[in-house]
């Protein structure tokens, strides 16, 4: 199979060979920072650009149109606009925690780019307890929603942020269950062993029932703790105007903006790479001649054709159903997704020790 | 009982929730229809009743068919419209009251169309032109009669 890694490893070697390691590390990491920035760039662009389109198609409009070629610029134009607004802070908020939310915010949602592997041999750090490090790192981000509600002084902020706290707390476990589920099965946190674990095909037609039921309560938990819609009562741009980020403009808006996109398609990449191979090619058992030609396929194109397909699926869920109240909400969450996602690993751990999947 | 309720609001849930998506879906995949419309370009045709303006009407002589009445202004709930007079000299040597100015404040006016009820010669009359944004608030301020326009003869 084709891969990124000869690419790295000669990267590396010549670095090595020119400079001292120390220096060469630093080098290194200087380059990884400047492409997870510029991806960082290019999917606040993409995502928004999409998000707009797709819901203009539901919707039976036409969406963005007027910017470039089918509106094509129409990002570039709003992000202009967004860097050239005054970044107001409000007199009575607290300014260094008001100053500081969104920061933590983007730092947050960058540090979950870190195990996420993107294509075969190419990821930034497989280190071996990858999916237990991204649902901890993914819980900081309620931290800088907390931090930006309490410092703007204003009781729409706080009244979201203190709703997006009770909902990610809760929705947190039914991720980490459903996402164990996969772990039972696997046998290993690591990324690079739940990939490879996909060979013979993607969990989600390997693993049976309980995959299929673990996959559909991570997607609901990785709607509500992204704060999207149905699950985004701590926006409710209805009733609480901007929750959270009311207070906030210009660049430090678009911060947490940029954000919530880049937490969606790390979530989705997680999503990717636990249920339907990462960028492992679709591949069927012993079928060795078909899955030979899936494998001409780079896999960085697997990789992001799996994950904008479950953007995609969020986005449609977004467009479709209505915002779900407080209680029922937290009803969803304690009463049906908590014991059945709890069921389901207890189902999907008989299954793992039987060996009934393929 | 209640764990067969449990099972069924499950099903139940999931069930609405693809007849939804199947919906949304179904718009999505067939982007035909548009129900919205590319405005500046192409513009939709308006109701005939549509109201956007009160405008007074002239004949190809320039002569309109306000007496200066002030019936308009009366009728008028918010004090748009103000009409100043002034007196004309007829041939005969008579002195007649006509109207200067006919004030029409478009920033004030509500469109109910009370003042062209009023009109006893329907001298105005609403038109259809609704884009009315303007730099300055000043520029809303109009006055409707043509300038050196002259009442019709016959129109009492």
């Amino acid at each position: 199979m084709w891969s990124l890694g000869n690419i790295t490893h000669s990267i590396d070697g010549w670095l090595n060979q020119t400079f001292s390691p120390a220096l060469a590390l630093l080098i290194e990491f200087v380059i990884v920072g400047t492409m997870a920035i510029s991806l960082f760039a290019v999917l606040g662009l993409v995502l928004v650009f999409m998000e707009r389109k797709v819901s203009a198609y539901m919707q039976i409009r036409v969406g963005p149109n007027r910017v470039g070629p089918k509106g094509m610029f129409q990002t570039f134009a709003d992000t202009i606009k967004l860097l050239l607004k005054e970044g107001l802070t409000p007199t009575g908020s607290d300014k260094f925690l008001f100053n500081l939310a969104p920061v933590i915010a983007i730092i947050s949602a960058m540090l979950l780019l870190a195990p996420i592997a993107f294509a075969k041999d190419f990821q930034m750090w497989d280190l071996n307890i990858g999916v237990l490090y991204v649902s901890a790192i993914s819980s900081v981000a309620v931290i800088s929603i907390l931090m930006a509600g309490w410092s703007s002084n204003n009781k729409y902020s706080l009244l979201g942020a203190m709703r997006s706290g009770a909902q990610i707390v809760s929705y947190e476990l039914s991720a980490g269950l459903s996402i164990l589920a996969i772990v039972v099965l696997v046998g290993s946190l690591k990324m690079s062993d739940i990939v490879a674990s996909q060979e013979t095909g993607w969990w989600l037609f390997k693993g049976h029932i309980p995959a299929l039921i673990a996959f559909v309560t991570f997607i609901i938990a990785a709607t509500a703790e992204t704060n999207r819609a149905p699950f985004d009562l701590a926006e409710a741009e209805s009733e609480l105007t901007a929750g959270f980020h009311t207070e906030y403009s210009g660049m430090r808006f678009a911060l947490f903006f940029l954000a919530e996109y880049v937490n969606i398609f790390i979530v989705c990449a997680i999503g990717a790479t636990l249920f339907l191979g990462g960028w492992m090619p679709f591949h069927i058992g012993q079928w060795t001649a078909f899955n030979h030609v899936m494998d001409f396929i780079p896999s960085s194109l697997w990789f992001f054709g799996k994950t904008f397909f479950l953007i995609f699926l969020i986005m449609w869920f977004r467009w479709t159903f209505p915002r779900l109240r407080i209680d029922q909400l937290l009803n969803l969450e304690w009463k049906y997704l908590l014991p059945i996602s709890m069921f389901n690993l207890l189902l999907a751990t008989a299954i793992a020790i039987m060996g009934w999947h393929f | 009982m209640s764990a067969i309720k449990y099972i069924k609001d499950i099903f139940g849930a999931v069930k609405s929730l693809l007849v939804g998506m199947k919906h949304t879906g179904y718009y999505f995949t067939h982007h035909k229809e548009i129900i919205t419309q590319n405005y500046p370009e192409e513009k939709q045709q308006l109701a005939e009743r549509f109201r956007g303006e009160v405008v007074m009407t002239h004949d190809s002589n320039n002569e309109h068919k306000c007496t200066g009445c002030t019936a308009c202004e009366l009728a008028c709930p918010n004090g748009t419209i103000k009409i100043v007079t002034k007196f004309e000299q007829t041939p005969e040597g008579k002195k007649k009251k006509a109207i200067d100015k006919f004030v029409y404040h478009l920033e004030l006016c509500t469109m109910c169309n009370l003042c062209v009820v009023a009109c006893p010669t329907d001298a105005i009359k609403m038109d259809q032109a609704f884009e009315h944004s303007v730099f300055d608030r000043s520029q809303l301020t109009k006055v409707l009669n043509k300038p050196g326009s002259k009442i019709m003869e016959g129109v009492e």
